[in-house]
């Protein structure tokens, strides 16, 4: 910072007016020196602010242009031309108004899935595993629907998000009471969670909970028309997107303005000196990652109440995986999620039209994603690398 | 029932033929991953090296005729995904956690991708050794077909204890483990070193996968594999770092992911997905009672951050 400083502002070398006697030379400079040191200050914590919050986006958007490049390369070893490629990208994403909607219908689970990775990050936790909470979520509210059949539907409704949130927060709060009571690896734990619900999802499914009709594809009973919860009106975008937008906002307010959020920082930063400040953070851990699962279960109750209407294997669709690379690009700020979430929606959206158009595997966006993610990680290494940042005035 | 003669002694023979079978891709991936974890980083993107593995080998067999060149080509490309987990970790600041979760998105996304003309062709897969010629009982003679690379992993397994415990190799690996500082002070350069072995265990857990598409179930298809790869990585922990140890809980997991095969085989179907998911239980239970919050892990690498 020393640096910096100096380069901002010239050094108020010691150049008296020509006019000043002896004695004033003296003290004018070092008064002078004072206030521009209190200036320096005051500017460079300005800057810092400023420098830092725009290091925060640029670096992030750069390591995105490497591997939205680095696929357009490697689309190109297949024969395909990248300028289609991002022509079709952006027209299955932003183009028209039916992708705006695909878009955002995928952006919602996204934010729900990011809040799961992003919220236990706060005490530097590392859960991945909120496909697993999607998937429990979506049990849990399917299951309470198909018990709640004949009750007013904003009865059957809040009882799935209720009972969405609680088994998804459950499923990644084992996770965290695993870590905190055990010393069970987080993110290890949590991913095996994944495999244990997709076990739990595919036995319901197959067996106790199946619907008879359904031949092809095994799956339960549908909760009912009338219990699938409608689109926005004038948006023509299902509500998750806004349970997503709120849950979003509701824990940046958690994290940043509560003390709550402060200690779970605090504890984030460094669990010792949490522990000799007092702070439960045995407690903290717990409620977090029963947030965070909560969050991901709810991304399940919303696939299923405005998407799918019923649990079959369709709700492993990965989203719970990409929930991972929203978090991590967004830096795990709850507000950064949502533009993120948009953008990664967008990207998911416009694979069936570059699986149509060009004739790209449906796989390539999980390329793309691989490919954002490595480029993204590989960018923390030049956070304060850049003076530019440092020095904005 | 066709098996009579045997009866209910189809399930524990079944289950220790499927142990001998379905531990290969355990063992390679363990194996694997505890060279790179006693130089002091974690490789959690071993899935990913499995599953790239797995394709490489299925298309190079098929391209070629020649399995073993399939299992070549799945080493290269597992090594070829450790360097570049290697490379991004290098870098300062980077977290070798994180950094393993986008490698496990990408070797699996790239595998799906180019794997996607190999679903239908079928590749010639690796041969057995019949161990079972004693035995008139299919059913034993069927668990003891052994494969060569389930061989060579067991060979392996003392070899890496031995060369981590006595080569000059070894040493300095460990020494990268413990203390960078100290490997430094003796003038190694600790990301070369845990380059290196990156590389290696990289290598190795693509072999792994290489089992999976050319030898059991010996197809090619996105559902082949299903966490082995980061169950492997959990294995490393129980194990404690301890090659030998690696290869007696691969048997156990191997076993474990058999239940649910040899269950059905005799005609229990229920609960077929629940047995399935008999390893990642057998994980979860058993890292909740090997792990303890109060004390660092006996023999984990003091430079590893998970357990730091």
């Amino acid at each position: 910072m020393a640096d910096a400083a100096r380069v901002i502002t010239p050094t108020p070398t010691p150049s008296p007016s020509p006019q000043g006697g002896g004695e004033r030379t003296e003290r004018v400079p070092s008064a002078s020196l004072e206030v521009a040191k209190a200036e320096t200050k005051l500017r460079s914590a300005f800057t810092e602010r400023i420098g830092g919050a725009a290091e925060y986006v640029v670096i992030p958007a750069l390591a995105l242009a490497m591997a939205l490049v680095a696929f357009g390369i490697f689309v190109a070893l297949f024969g395909k031309n990248p300028i289609d490629l991002y022509f079709y990208m952006y027209q299955g994403a932003f183009g028209t108004g039916f992708s705006w909607r695909n878009t955002l219908s995928r952006a919602a689970p996204l934010i729900l899935t990011a809040l799961c990775t992003a919220l236990p990050a706060q005490l530097g936790l590392v859960i991945i595993g909120g496909e697993g909470a999607l998937l429990m979520g979506a049990l849990a509210a399917t299951s309470t629907a198909l018990v709640l059949q004949g009750a007013p539907p904003i009865v059957v409704q809040l009882a799935m998000v209720a009972a969405g949130m609680i088994a998804g927060g459950i499923w990644i709060g084992i996770s965290g009471g695993l870590q905190h009571y055990r010393g069970v690896n987080e993110t290890i734990s949590s991913l095996l969670l994944v495999y244990i619900a997709l076990a739990i999802l595919n036995h319901l499914v197959e067996g106790p909970m199946r619907d008879p009709s359904s031949l092809n594809k095994p799956s339960t009973r549908e909760i009912g028309a009338e219990n699938m919860i409608g689109t926005i009106p004038g948006l023509d975008v299902h509500w998750g997107l806004a349970f997503g937008i709120i849950a979003a906002v509701l824990s940046y307010v958690l994290i940043f303005h509560t003390t709550f959020g402060f200690a779970s920082r605090i504890a984030g930063g460094n669990v010792r000196a949490a522990k000799v400040v007092g702070l439960g953070v045995g407690r903290l851990i717990l409620i977090t990652c029963f947030l965070a699962g909560a969050a991901a279960g709810l991304a399940g109750m919303v696939e299923v109440a405005a998407v799918q209407g019923r649990t079959n294997a369709n709700l492993a669709a990965g989203y719970g995986f990409t929930g991972i690379l929203v978090a991590f690009l967004a830096r795990h700020n709850p507000l950064a999620v949502i533009p993120v979430a948009i953008l990664l929606g967008g990207i998911n959206a416009s694979g069936g039209l570059l699986q149509r158009r060009l004739g790209l595997p449906d796989a390539s966006v999980l390329v793309l994603q691989g490919m954002i993610f490595i480029a993204v990680l590989a960018s923390e290494t030049l956070y304060g690398r850049f003076r530019i940042f440092r020095q904005w005035s | 029932m066709a098996d009579g003669s045997i009866g209910w002694w189809v399930v524990p023979v079944a289950v220790i033929g499927g142990a001998l079978r379905v531990s290969t891709p355990f063992l390679f991936v363990s194996l694997g991953e505890c060279i790179t974890e006693r130089s002091g980083r974690i490789n959690l993107g071993l899935e990913g090296n499995l599953v790239m593995g797995a394709m490489c080998a299925y298309g190079t067999s098929y391209l070629t005729g020649s399995p073993w060149l399939g299992v070549v080509a799945a080493g290269a490309a597992g090594a070829i995904l450790g360097l570049v987990h290697a490379s991004i970790c290098g870098l300062p600041k980077v977290n070798d956690i994180a950094v393993g979760i986008a490698l496990m998105l990408f070797g699996t996304g790239l595998a799906f991708y180019l794997g996607k003309p190999l679903i239908e062709p079928t590749a010639p897969i690796l041969p057995a050794i019949d161990f079972g010629w004693w035995s008139s009982v299919p059913q034993v003679r069927a668990a003891l077909k052994i494969n060569v690379l389930f061989l060579i992993g067991v060979a392996l397994a003392p070899l890496i204890l031995w060369a981590l415990a006595t080569t000059r190799w070894g040493l300095i690996l460990r020494t990268a483990g413990e203390s960078a500082d100290a490997a430094r002070a003796m003038g190694y350069s600790v990301n070369a070193i845990r380059m290196r072995a990156t590389m290696l265990g990289g290598f190795f857990a693509g072999i792994g996968g290489s089992f999976l598409s050319l030898y059991y179930p010996g197809s090619w298809n996105e559902g082949l594999s299903s966490g082995q790869g980061i169950t492997a990585v959990a294995l490393v922990i129980f194990a404690r770092w301890n090659p030998m140890l690696c290869f007696w809980a691969s048997l156990l997991f191997g076993g474990a992911a058999a239940l649910g095969p040899a269950l059905q085989s005799v005609g229990v179907s229920q609960g077929y997905y629940l047995f399935n998911a008999a390893p990642y239980i057998l994980t979860l239970l058993i890292m909740i009672i090997t792990c303890s919050p109060k004390r660092t892990l006996i023999g984990a690498p003091a430079e590893l951050s998970i357990t730091k």
